[in-house]
């Protein structure tokens, strides 16, 4: 049985980067956004992979470690972002939150 | 010549295909006699009390974001058990630099006190006070015990 | 082991590293973590800083090519270090004046700046991304410092959500550029950037990589995150995200492109640079005119800034690197002291920032009034201030690189910023005094702000100081 190609991986991994891309433009809930980021760091994380895994170097494989690390607290420090405006505010949604003008 | 792709989504739609299938033919043959106990939401035989979307307690939301930090930096100590011998006195001292910050920032959310769960009292209403106001009528009073 | 020896050549951020644990210690050990913590942060500061610029031709590759010390390194060094050490100075009576007395201030400021020394000495994309997101989480939060502040969170939410998404940009880009030219290291990448650039999956992920990094330098299309973060972050906080941020995302932006800058290759993107610098001058001038609160104001300018600095990577020559240099450092000095003396002059309540408050000020307070003055010619580019010589220096090396057109855009754009530098003055020193603001005395703040004045007026005079030590240094 042959492996699949690597482009299919790529092809996955820019699609998911499109849908995150979109999504943090159109969607208007901050948490939603937030979501959307996350999206598109796992998708580089699944291009990390595939690359690290078709070149036989697993520098890539590492770097996939440290970008859920620091994704993970970057989670951490925009849930709690979040949570503050929410308690300031009551909204999440980020067409509300405009004190200033955009 | 099928793939072995092909046959994976042969089988995924034979199974879409039976699961229809079989769920229309239930729906022609069975009999169609609702009431109100039957429509409600099963809850493992409880009934039915409110909205699931409920606002939960901030504090949880604390406790969260800290587990979620300190759940996901674990993940850099995987590799790290796996070859810290190969390098010695040096390897392992790299390890226990990162716990021991680790554990600084657990000292700091300790003595910061975001690890203490402080009950807030709870605002029970308290009926003999609500009534020997003879003043307000009995709709206020159920608004009053409704919002306390 | 050769890395046991090796760390120790690293010794401003080892201090900066273990500066950030004494001071967490400091911050749960005692209750006067208030008065200990600010002295304590600018003595490690300007430590580092000091170690940096006298380690300046002491240029080394550290851990296998992953990390480099002194050279270009050590002045991006120099202005993180001094320029957070200004505005700490800077903070202490402003924290106290607006009641955020959190030491995770200082703990926050130090990370950041480490952050910061990683992204400008990293010679691998691995380290530039941790770097990055070191010094990106720790902005995210300084700029939410103050949580019980709308505003405050307000401008935390939206940095943090569009950094994010920059953050994105730049993972991607660095997924693309490591399975096209398979390794991360700079030097690697650097070496046969010719042969690579011909691959458009390579192409695609350094322009993503470059768009990224446009993002946090604050240039036009993507910018439009920093009005409202500059003018909600607290004001030491927006001075020092204007200033040493920028110069962090440009020291990267300088690393990633240096085959193009010292090797004579085509620059692939120098349309792209040369539309954006174009577009970001033109926009942050002329919407600045229209502002009349000065921190809006200045986070407009500062987009402006961000177009004439983005006029060197279009120009792509080791002129312009080294203008792009100088430019950062005079830009640093510069808006801290700007935000300076906002911050003396603003309310405990963040009131006081509209121009209208400055009218007359030098009737109050003629010291402030003037350095003032003296900050916003040097921001407009009037000789004899740093900021002159910045623009000067970039603007020949556009005109090196046959992009004459771009210089004439600059120095038109220049001379519509000088109406709105120009009407602060104009409030200040012929305009009576409207309202009644009392300005709380501050010896530290005060003192931010002279050394911030004599630091530009030194570069100002004597541009070649620091100009020869840049471009001796570019040519290791």
């Amino acid at each position: 049985m042959n492996t699949i190609p690597m482009e299919y991986y790529l092809l996955i991994s820019a699609f998911m980067f499109s849908v995150g891309v979109t999504g943090v433009l159109i969607r208007r809930n901050a948490i939603v956004v937030f979501m959307c980021i996350e999206l598109m760091l796992n998708s580089a994380n699944l291009a990390l992979v595939t690359f690290s895994s078709f070149l036989g170097d697993p520098a890539g494989q590492v770097f996939v470690f440290f970008v859920m690390t620091v994704a993970a607290a970057e989670a951490a420090v925009g849930l709690a972002i979040i949570i503050a405006i929410f308690r300031n505010k009551l909204t999440v949604n980020i067409d509300e939150i405009n004190i200033f003008k955009w | 010549m099928l793939t072995e792709f092909g046959k994976i989504f042969i089988f995924l739609l034979l199974a879409i295909g039976f699961v229809g299938i079989a769920l229309f033919a239930a729906k022609l043959i069975r009999p169609h006699r609702p009431t109100k106990e039957k429509l409600l939401i099963y809850e493992c035989g409880e009934n039915v009390e409110g909205s699931p979307w409920v606002k939960f307690n901030i504090r949880f939301y604390v406790v969260a974001l800290i587990f979620l930090i300190f759940d996901v930096e674990v993940v850099l100590l995987f590799p790290w058990a796996l070859t810290y011998q190969e390098f010695g006195f040096y390897g392992f001292l790299v390890g226990v630099i990162f716990l021991l910050i680790l554990g600084l920032g657990m000292a700091y959310e300790w003595r910061k006190g975001d690890l203490n769960w402080d009950r807030t009292k709870p605002n029970i209403p308290e009926l003999s006070k609500i009534l020997t106001n003879k003043n307000v009528s009995n709709v206020k009073i159920d608004e009053q015990i409704k919002e306390s | 082991m050769t890395a046991n020896t090796e760390i120790f050549q690293l010794l401003p951020h080892l201090v900066i590293g273990v500066g950030i644990v004494l001071s967490v210690v400091i911050e749960i050990s005692t209750k006067k973590s208030e008065s200990i913590l600010p002295w304590f942060t600018i003595l490690i500061f300007v430590f580092a800083g000091a170690h940096s610029i006298i380690n300046v031709y002491d240029y080394q590759i550290l851990f296998g090519g992953m990390y480099a010390i002194g050279g270009v390194t050590a002045i991006f060094n120099f202005i993180f270090t001094i320029g957070a050490a200004i505005m700490v100075l800077n903070a202490v009576d402003y924290i106290k004046k607006s009641k955020m007395n959190f030491g995770e201030f200082y703990i926050l400021v130090q990370s950041s700046v480490l952050g910061m020394m990683l992204m400008a000495g990293a010679r691998d994309l691995f380290m530039i991304f941790i770097g990055l997101e070191l010094m990106s989480i720790c902005f995210y939060v300084l700029a939410g410092i103050n949580r019980s502040r709308m505003g405050n969170t307000e401008a935390a939410l939206k940095y943090f959500l569009l950094g994010a998404f920059a953050t994105g940009f730049i993972v991607f880009g660095i997924a693309l550029i490591y399975g096209t030219a398979k390794s991360t290291s700079i030097d690697q990448i650097v070496f046969a950037y010719e042969y690579f650039i011909t691959d458009v999956l390579f192409l695609t992920g350094l322009a993503l990589f470059v768009i990224g990094f446009l993002f946090k330098i604050a240039a036009f299309p993507f910018h439009m995150w920093v009005p409202d973060v500059y003018q909600g972050a607290a004001t030491p906080v927006t001075g020092l995200m204007s200033t040493t941020g920028k110069a962090a995302a440009f020291s990267v932006l300088i690393i990633i492109l240096s085959a193009v800058f010292t090797q004579n290759i085509t620059n692939n993107f120098e349309i792209l640079f040369a539309v954006i610098a174009t577009l970001s001058m033109l926009y942050g001038s002329i919407v600045a005119i229209a502002q009349d609160n000065l921190k809006r104001m200045l986070a407009y300018s500062s987009i402006a800034h961000a177009g004439y600095m983005t006029i060197g990577l279009a120009a792509g020559n080791i002129e312009s690197v080294s203008g792009i240099i100088f430019y950062l450092t005079a830009y640093a000095f510069m808006n801290l002291g700007a935000f300076g003396v906002i911050a003396l002059i603003e309310g405990s309540n963040e009131e006081n920032l509209d121009i209208n408050s400055y009218s007359g000020l030098n009737s109050k307070s003629p010291i402030l009034a003037g350095f003032m003055a003296l900050f916003m010619f040097a921001l407009a580019g009037i000789p004899p201030m740093a900021g002159f010589f910045g623009k000067y220096y970039v603007f020949v090396a556009s005109i090196k690189a046959d992009l004459t057109w771009l210089a004439i855009v600059g120095v038109f754009s220049s001379a519509i910023s000088v109406y709105f530098y120009l009407r602060v003055v104009v409030y200040m020193y012929f305009k009576d005094s409207t309202s009644s603001i009392i300005i709380k005395n501050s010896f530290t703040g005060l003192l931010a702000v002279i050394i911030s004045g004599l630091l530009v007026l030194v570069f100002g005079i004597l541009p070649d100081t620091l100009f020869s030590i840049i471009t001796s240094v570019l040519s290791y």
